[in-house]
């Protein structure tokens, strides 16, 4: 790598070894090495790592992965969305309302669901741009009218707050399955027939495989990693958003629409959670009021495992998306190893902390502090 | 990087800690998961916790308890889907939303795990995802019956306090309230959330917009213990009926003291114990009860008080 560094007297050498601890990842993938070893210590046994046992651990880190790579993005451009979790509830409800409610075909009901609450993103984001006030103030007064709407509506028109029979309306829908349903199932009877993993014992399904195909949201959280990051490290609008969220006024000076950024960053994160609310309601067939609490933080939380800064201006998808995995595998870890479920909160600290720590100590490194 | 390892090795070793002692007291034979859909902050499943422990001890089998942190259902279903592919013996769980978990204990009991719903849900749904059995309290019939005590006793008009609005069977306890009265249920269920403080305010807020009020009822400890804080302040303690779902320290207090009429007790303690015991009995000699179990409704009064005051909170 130096080699090529000595042609431009401009760009400052660098040992590999400090290029590689400057990267953002780095610590989410010396943490997702960690939790591997630890659990395949601790765990092996317990059914953590059978077919069944991976899908959960990853179906649960691609949840996460979901919403981090949106709370990522709008991170790096220097803002918080802490209306994620509530969105996720409003977004549910919203589908549930329009398609067994009002009775729309649930194609539209999804589509005015994105439509509605990627407004309200915008709406976000053009409040903190007018008003200058912290992201963090606007988008709790978010969380608040949100969650208000998600009980309030449900429970004005159809006297509960779970409103169900989604599946049903969903029957031969053509966007519900690009949401709630199934990929791959032959690989999985293939693997089932070469006993590679398990089949159903009884019940009207057995002999399948225990698992029928890889959901849809696995697919999604994949495919939304893998836009993030390329329009983060290959596009002209990437660098707008490193720059926005590093000094937005010296990026203003040099042309970057810096307020256009920030507001198309709360929408991306509005639209994330959209994503994971129309997931999680295809695939359960139900919408709940409480759906989605504290999700905001489990997002802020894995971006930050990942390595993205605070402050905004440093960050990758690629960290977020490891951070979601050390989470979803720490958090389904835990129980698959027999801790005291009580106690799980305390490693979730436990781990946020020592990344934090280590992010910190990256910090240093860059800004060459001592 | 040095001081990077160090920690690595101090958080490793911070973690592995409970997990070692975890694995010591991990008892011979076979292994049952109980799954709820309470979050961390209600304190009412700690009976459940303790009867769950009891019956691992005395059956000798292995238990665990697992809980959704937020009471988040969709997270919920996550554990059970977890639990399952740990492979236990039997998976003991509340159905509080059909929708979203009978797919994944569908899923537990195909894969051969024996299931028993216990708390929420009804018999009906128990039997449809294959479970082997309810043990529970029919919430809407409870309400009912407490509905038809208190008509007995001149209620006209009630306020219902619920502190999980998000739980549509704990409202069906209103709704049967509701009709047991024979007044329909309205504006009389306030959402009153979670925070004591917050649930103390909106039922003075209540009683101030509604002063001819007759009755109270609140549907646990959560709801019930800052309603007894704001009747107290209010001085309306004593003179409204009040009526309460479950038990707990204050609430046994208030019984004695007479601000609270009656208690509701489903008795928790049966809910997480039998089905243990249950299935323990199913696994080694292969009996099984020929139906559901109802735990409840007993109507706690002001008379036989004493066992459950000694265990309030504990195992009552």
């Amino acid at each position: 790598m130096s080699d090529t560094a000595t042609g431009d007297e401009r760009v400052k050498e660098m040992s590999g070894f400090r290029k590689a601890l400057i990267r953002p990842e780095l610590g989410g993938i010396v943490g997702t090495v960690a939790v591997f070893t630890f659990f395949l210590l601790f765990a092996a046994d317990s059914g953590m790592f059978n077919a069944q046992g991976i899908m959960n651990w990853s179906t649960v880190s691609a949840q996460f992965m979901i919403i981090a790579v949106g709370a990522c993005m709008l991170m790096i451009a220097g803002e918080f969305d802490l209306s994620v979790g509530s969105m996720i509830g409003f977004a549910g409800m919203s589908i549930a309302i329009f398609s067994v409610t009002l009775g729309w075909p649930v194609w539209m009901a999804i589509l005015t669901t994105f439509a509605l609450c990627i407004s309200i993103g915008a709406l976000n984001g053009y409040i903190v741009i007018k008003t200058g006030l912290p992201s963090f103030i606007v988008t709790l007064a978010a969380l608040f009218i949100l969650r208000g709407f998600t009980i309030f509506f449900p429970q004005t028109i159809e006297r509960r707050t779970i409103i169900g029979g989604i599946d049903d309306a969903a029957e031969g829908d053509w966007l519900a399955p690009i949401f709630g349903g199934e990929i791959g199932q032959p690989i999985f009877v293939w693997l089932a027939d070469l006993g590679l993993i398990d089949v159903f014992e009884r019940g009207n399904r057995a002999g399948e495989p225990v698992i029928d195909g890889i959901p849809m949201l696995i697919v999604w959280a994949i495919a939304l990693v893998i836009f993030g990051h390329i329009v983060l490290t290959r596009t002209r609008f990437g660098n707008w958003i490193f720059a926005a969220g590093g000094d937005a006024q010296a990026a203003r000076y040099v042309g970057v629409p810096v307020n256009r950024v920030k507001i198309l960053m709360f929408m991306f994160t509005a639209f994330c959670a959209t994503v994971f609310a129309t997931c999680q309601v295809m695939e359960f067939g139900s919408a709940g009021a409480d759906r989605g609490v504290l999700k905001e933080f489990e997002a802020i939380i894995a971006v930050v495992i990942g390595g993205a800064l605070l402050t905004g201006g440093y960050g990758s998808v690629v960290g977020a998306a490891l951070g979601a995995l050390i989470f979803g595998v720490v958090q389904q870890g835990l129980f698959f190893a027999g801790v005291e479920s009580s106690l799980f909160r305390v490693f979730l600290g436990v781990i946020l902390l020592f990344a934090v720590i280590l992010n910190t100590y990256i910090r240093r490194i860059i800004t060459g502090e001592r | 990087m040095t001081s990077f390892l160090k920690t690595a090795a101090m958080t490793a070793l911070v973690a592995a800690a409970p997990l070692l002692a975890a694995g010591q007291a991990a008892a011979e034979g076979e292994r049952y998961v109980l799954v709820s859909h309470a979050p961390d902050s209600d304190s009412w499943w700690n009976t459940i916790r303790n009867a769950l422990a009891l019956a691992g001890e005395q059956m000798g089998v292995e238990v665990e308890y697992r809980n959704p942190p937020t009471g988040d259902i969709a997270d919920m279903a996550r554990i059970i889907e977890q639990a399952t592919a740990s492979g236990p013996d039997g998976i003991i769980t509340t159905l509080a939303d059909f929708d979203v978990l009978s797919g994944p204990i569908r899923a537990a009991v195909d894969s051969g795990v024996d299931v028993i719903i216990m708390n929420s849900g009804t018999p009906e749904q128990a039997a449809e995802v294959g479970a082997l059995m309810y043990v529970g309290q029919p919430e809407y019939d409870a309400g009912l019956a407490a509905g038809q005590r208190a008509a007995r006793d001149g209620v006209t008009s009630f306020l219902c306090v619920n502190h999980v609005i998000s739980n549509p069977v704990v409202a069906e306890r209103c709704q049967g309230f509701a009709d047991g009265l024979g007044v329909d249920l309205g504006d009389s269920m306030i959402d009153s959330g979670t925070d004591p403080s917050e649930i103390q305010n909106r039922v003075l807020a209540y009683l101030n917009a509604n002063p001819d009020t007759d009755a109270i009822l609140t549907l646990g400890p959560t709801s019930a213990d800052p309603t007894i804080l704001a009747l107290e302040s209010n001085g309306m303690a004593g003179d409204i009926y009040f009526g309460t779902f479950d038990l707990g320290d204050n609430i046994v207090q208030a019984i004695r003291d007479g601000v609270i009429e009656w208690g509701i007790d489903q008795q928790p303690f049966l809910q997480a114990y039998l089905p243990v015991v249950v299935l323990t009995n199913y696994h080694r000699y292969g009996v099984l009860p020929g139906n559901n179990i109802n735990s409840g409704p007993g109507f706690i009064t002001a008379d036989g008080l004493e066992l459950v005051e000694e265990f309030a909170g504990e195992f009552r």
